[in-house]
């Protein structure tokens, strides 16, 4: 395992800059959790990690070694936020997962293999032939996990997995995340706006403010004793923290 | 898929098309065998002949019959129709296509040399290649595909930017897998229907400009003959046998009109589904409270005390679907008095949304209301909508939408989208409405009211926005504010300047709040009250206070567990809720959360609880259940989740 | 408590003057880089086409039996004989002196035949826009709110369907058809020329039918969308009558919405010209194209579709430039 460093990375859109110089690590085994406001850059920078956003300066590495931006070998893996647009509609939930497996191997290796991962985000191997129109939004989730393992990464760059989920599903898939993470030692930049979330999943919290990384370190120092006024204001926004506060 | 494409045979104009479609093939396949002779032969007696029983249609200057010439050159006209939309279509494929695959500085390059061109008409670039290709049946059918081109690569374009847009493409890109295998696995595959149909009504179209060209002496030349070059000729000859001009003339539209209208009843069935109708719904009944019985000692008017705001009993809302009418709020009772806020918690689905627009009225043409009572300030809002009840609700009831983005009209000031409250309603003049606009924006502390009143919807934040929108609900003077998901949009510190607002509005003015919301933490956070809802029913009503501590039914109690908060112990699995939310469309009987419910026995499947008080608890808290504050078993292991069939 | 209501957006403060001045300017400069690179194009396609013909145009035109030296000549009289970047700054000095060359059937000068001819087209093509407007505009908004959301299924299957068809025919058939009914059986209405008022009748309808109807039903799919959409619901909420939801609020929109369309469908009428000319004996641009491209006349030809494409860039930057004077957004809007 090796960590993933994301050094002075800035990715430009336009004249803005989307992320402006961003320097954070991802150490090996541990998850990262990246907040912010819609338009912070967080989901950018996790496209830049992922080449799915050219950077304008700065450097991603992986153990040392840039990220590959091309050919077929691709250490980083993403997880989309929506799970109605991310698994492609004509195509089984099998082929999905398939597609992204390194290419070799029998049929009947490949087959296994697709089974073996549904089963590790707990769906039934015999949802393998199903197109997507028949999983609830959860499930899809977990077949976009699954398609994530599926091309044997190093990291997984979670963007915003649960905000499209009802509260119900939402567990689960925290659940699961939290599971593989233990289970399998994966590395993880998981990326949300809610705290409550990201304090649940990650052992380290990054935060986010207008394209620059305001302050970063272990979750329980950074969710106790912010050191930044804006995660301050972010701590205090947590809907719930307030209910003693406001009510007479 | 199959059964989409019966569908379209199923409706009256998809089967007149089909079966026009299919006339004409046969024809274009049969006509120059059957009738090949005798269109060609000369007859010197009869030129220029008028309709008669031996020619139907008359004949042409060299007395061939007009019928059968045009019944054979059905082949000709249909074949230079195919090949000229087959160029079209494979050039609009590459050019629209091609900027996928080229990246993106050359691949907008070219869609900026589409954009030019497809500004142009048709026929007007088919004149332009007609010239090029010089006049005759190949230099035709160059110019009609080469002219249409654009217009397919414009579509194609859009379409592959759709898909493109969607995360699955992005997915794959990220695992590293070529531009080009991608547009063939992953886009081609969701662009083909719609690319078919127009490639259909695109066939209809070049069959006309065909007939144009040739009709301008410019398409097929004789001895060859197509309807145009049939309809050139008859033109010419139209004061003395009109039919040479009217026969051909049909033939070209009744081709023409059967591949447009085989192509829009195609895009038709398969874009939405049939059979949806209003005529399926239920006649509307008023008041018939079946299986909800109201509590008791909360009926009759005068129990009611006179601080009610609002007033809803065995509230009922039918919406048309495709398998007859469904019913996503099925006897929602509930008041709200002064001064008080009411938090509507559930999933997607539950009904609450349609809930808030029922008690406000809003759900216009969508579905029916039916309840026993529905009144708002002691207004009977199931009652015909007259001019003095718009009044009455424009000034003292407040909408408070889910999306800010959209819930403004776009093309109108802010300030005018206020005021016109003010001048429809409190009879206020344009100068006097639009200074309280501004003094309302002021209201809800948006900075520099008098210059924002002149800003469009598009140049305020999402978060002042929404306050516009409730400075729009100030304009009068409201005795209960409707907030549905009002700040799902908006990131958490704007969210909690909202909540703040509506609280201090709410504290200041006395004012009712119903706070509709997916989010367990919001409501708990603003409400005095709280009312879950699952699959269009309450299934418990309970003080906010109560809601972490005490809740007693166990879909609130995992809905609470389910969601992590800053004091989450992180040791423990968080709380699941294994299943599907019930499909409105088919509601179990008995409880309809019994299928999730790990609570669950035979009683529940078979009998839906009442909304009761429990008999050992507080009367203001209500519950649905027939197993109401048991202790909940263990959350079982790490079992699959079963594939679900979606309705 | 109030020091969290102070918003920490970014536009912040009396953003009017520099919100309102400089989004126009800048409207201005892209539209018009994009006026003029469309405008290059078409000049310079117009250029090629003479040569972009398989073979020799000139031997083309004259016949294969026409001798060298006229061929020659000719050849030397269009200029084809010089370098092509010689012809082709040649050809831009003569657009910019207003000199189209000189049309090799009838000796004229282009540029007075164009001139001679243009007016008569303008004026079909401007009146059967109006017309096409004037009946599509409250023919689609009444639709569209006879047949929004849960209303009126039949009607609307009957106004799609006749549109369909209507839409369908194209104007030169229509144009038969009306010759027949009205000029030849009926005999109420003249069929060729445009020296009478009556004379226009027959032309500008067939003409204009066919985009009404086309423009109608996308109004009415715009206004369906609109009424749907969630600020007429705020405007419902604010519990407005309804003339004033449909008139005020989602006409604007609808209509906005429409016009992008509506600009394609009206270049598409300038070029339906050229059929429904040919069609009345209309003494347009029309007729005089189709006469040329047979006769192989050039420089005529040349010199018209490059009139008819300016006439549709021009429609083009009318419809952009009503679109940002109708929405706001789309003065910021960068493309």
């Amino acid at each position: 395992m090796s960590e993933l460093r994301f050094d002075d990375v800035t990715v430009r859109y336009g004249r803005t800059a989307a992320v402006d110089g961003v320097s954070l690590a991802v150490p090996p085994g541990a998850v990262v959790g990246l907040v912010g406001e819609s338009g912070s850059g967080k989901s950018t920078l996790a496209r830049a990690a992922v080449g799915l956003a050219p950077i304008a300066g700065g450097r991603i590495t992986l153990g040392g070694v840039p990220v590959p931006a091309r050919g077929r070998s691709r250490p980083l893996q993403m997880v989309f936020q929506d799970p109605y647009s991310s698994l492609d509609p004509r195509m089984t939930v099998g082929a999905s997962v398939a597609e992204a497996m390194p290419p070799g191997g029998s049929r009947a290796d490949r087959r296994a293999e697709v089974e073996r991962l549904l089963e590790l985000v707990h769906l039934n191997p015999a949802c393998a032939g199903a197109v997507p129109a028949r999983l609830s939004g959860g499930q899809r989730q977990r077949v976009a996990l699954a398609r994530a393992l599926a091309a044997r990464p190093r990291v997984i760059v979670a963007d915003e997995i649960t905000s499209a989920l009802d509260v119900s599903v939402q567990g689960a898939v925290l659940n699961l995340v939290r599971e593989l993470q233990r289970e399998l030692g994966l590395s993880m930049l998981f990326i949300s706006h809610n705290l409550a979330v990201v304090r649940y999943v990650a052992s380290h919290v990054a935060v986010m403010r207008r394209g620059r990384l305001v302050e970063q370190g272990p979750a329980a120092r950074v969710l106790t004793e912010p050191g930044h006024e804006y995660t301050r204001e972010l701590l205090a926004a947590v809907p719930g923290r307030t209910t003693r506060r406001s009510r007479p | 898929m199959q059964g989409r494409w019966t569908r379209v045979v199923r409706t009256p104009l998809g089967l007149t098309a089909t079966v026009l479609v299919v006339a004409v093939v046969a024809l274009a396949v049969l006509g120059p065998v059957l009738w090949g002779s005798g269109a060609g032969a000369v007859d010197t007696d009869a030129i220029l002949a008028p309709p008669s029983a031996e020619h139907l249609a008359g004949t042409d200057n060299l007395g061939r019959d007009i019928l059968l010439r045009v019944l054979v050159a059905t082949r000709l006209s249909i074949v230079l129709a195919l090949l000229a939309i087959t160029i079209a279509v494979v050039c609009g494929l590459v050019l629209g296509s091609a900027p996928f695959v080229l990246g993106r500085r050359s691949g907008r390059l070219l869609a900026a040399g589409v954009n030019i061109a497809v500004a142009f008409p048709g026929l007007l670039l088919a004149l332009f290649f007609a010239v090029v290709f010089g006049v005759g049946a190949t230099g035709a059918v160059l110019a009609i595909g080469l002219a249409g081109a654009p217009a397919f690569a414009r579509l194609t374009q859009t379409l592959v930017a759709g898909v493109v847009a969607r995360d699955y493409v992005a997915a794959a890109q990220a695992m590293g897998i070529g531009r080009l295998r991608i547009l063939v696995r992953h886009v081609l595959p969701n662009i083909a229907e719609p690319l078919v149909v127009n490639a259909t009504i695109g066939a209809g179209s070049a069959l006309l400009s065909f007939t144009g060209l040739s009709f301008l002496g410019l398409g097929v030349q004789s001895p060859s003959y197509d309807w145009g070059r049939l309809l050139y000729d008859g033109i010419a000859t139209i004061y003395v046998n009109a039919a040479a001009a009217l026969v051909p003339g049909a033939a070209v539209l009744l081709a023409g009109l059967a591949f447009n209208l085989f192509g829009e009843s195609v895009a038709k069935g398969l874009g939405v589904p049939a059979g949806i109708g209003l005529g399926a719904v239920v006649p509307g009944r008023r008041a018939v409270p079946v299986d909800a019985p109201a509590p008791a000692g909360r009926t009759a008017a005068a129990d009611r005390p006179s601080d009610v705001v609002l007033d809803v009993r065995d509230l009922e809302v039918t919406v048309p679907g495709p398998a007859g009418p469904v019913r996503p709020v099925r006897g929602v009772s509930f008041d709200v008095r002064r001064g008080e806020a009411i938090g509507i918690v559930g999933e997607s689905g539950s009904g609450k949304s349609m809930t808030a627009l029922a008690i406000t009225r809003l759900l216009a043409g969508r579905g029916r209301v039916d309840a026993a009572r529905l009144e708002f300030l002691g207004q009977d809002l199931l009652a015909p909508d007259t001019a003095v009840r718009r009044r009455t609700l424009g000034t003292t009831l407040a909408m408070v939408f889910q999306d800010p983005m959209t819930a403004f009209n776009p093309t109108r000031r802010i300030g005018a989208q206020l005021a016109e409250v003010a001048t429809h309603h409190q009879g206020m003049t344009r100068r006097a409405a639009a200074a309280r606009a501004v003094d309302r924006l002021a209201a809800v502390r948006i900075p520099d009211a008098p210059a924002r009143v002149r800003q469009y919807p598009h140049e305020f934040s999402g978060g002042m926005r929404q306050r516009a929108m409730i400075g729009m609900g100030l304009m009068g003077s409201p005795a209960l504010i409707v907030a549905d998901e009002p700040t799902t949009a908006l990131d958490v510190t704007v969210q909690q300047q909202v909540l703040d607002l509506l609280t201090a509005i709410r504290r200041a003015d006395d004012v009712a709040l119903v706070l509709i919301s997916h989010d367990v933490t919001v409501v708990g956070e603003v409400c005095d009250r709280i009312l879950v809802m699952y699959a269009g029913r309450i299934v418990e009503d309970l003080p906010a206070a109560d809601l972490v501590t005490a809740a007693r039914h166990p879909y609130t109690r995992a809905l609470v567990d389910a969601v992590p908060d800053m004091t989450t112990d992180l040791a423990e699995p968080l709380a699941t809720i294994p299943g599907r939310p019930v499909d409105p469309a088919d509601v179990p009987r008995g409880c309809a959360y019994a299928d999730r419910c790990p609570l669950a026995g035979a009683r529940c499947r078979a009998e839906d609880p009442p909304l009761v008080a429990g008999p050992d608890g507080p009367p203001g808290h209500r519950v649905a259940c027939w197993h109401a504050g048991e202790p909940l078993p263990a959350p079982a292991g790490r079992d699959y989740d079963e594939l679900v069939e979606s309705p | 408590m109030s020091a969290t209501f102070i918003a920490p957006n970014p536009p912040a403060g009396p953003a009017g003057t520099r919100l309102r001045s400089r989004p126009w300017a800048r409207f201005a400069v892209r539209r018009l880089r994009r006026l003029l690179i469309s405008l290059w194009v078409l000049v310079t396609v117009s250029f090629a086409m003479i040569h972009l013909i398989p073979g020799d145009p000139v031997r083309g035109a004259l016949g294969p039996t026409a001798p060298a030296e006229l061929v020659e000549a000719q050849r030397h009289a269009l200029g084809l004989d010089d370098p092509i970047v010689v012809q082709y700054l040649h050809y831009l000095k003569g657009l910019a002196t207003g000199d189209l060359g000189t049309s090799l059937v009838s000796r004229l000068p282009v540029a007075d035949v164009v001139a001679q001819r243009l007016p008569a087209t303008l004026v079909l093509a401007v009146l059967a826009f109006l017309v096409a407007v004037a009946v599509a505009v409250p023919l689609g908004v009444v639709t569209g709110v006879l047949t929004r959301r849960g209303h009126g299924r039949r009607t609307e299957l009957a106004f799609t369907t006749t549109s369909i068809i209507v839409a369908t025919i194209p104007d030169f058939l229509l144009g038969v058809a009306l010759v027949y009914v009205f000029g030849i059986e009926l005999g109420w209405l003249p069929v060729a020329g445009n020296d009478t008022a009556p004379a226009y009748v027959l032309p500008v309808f067939s003409l204009a039918i066919g985009p009404a109807v086309i423009l109608a039903r996308i109004i009415r799919v715009e206004m369906v969308g609109v009424l749907e959409a969630d600020f007429v619901r705020t405007a419902r909420a604010k519990r407005l009558p309804a003339r004033t939801i449909y008139a005020g609020h989602a006409l604007p929109n609808a209509v906005t919405a429409a016009l992008t369309v509506g600009g394609l469908l009206l270049s598409a009428l300038v070029a339906g010209t050229v059929l429904v000319e040919n069609v009345f004996a209309w003494p347009g641009l029309g007729s005089t194209i189709v006469r040329s491209i047979l006769t192989k006349d050039y420089p005529v030809v040349q010199a018209i579709v490059l009139v008819y494409g300016v006439g549709v860039l021009i429609t083009n930057l009318a419809v952009d430039v009503a679109l940002a004077l109708l929405d706001p957004r789309s003065k910021i809007r960068e493309d």
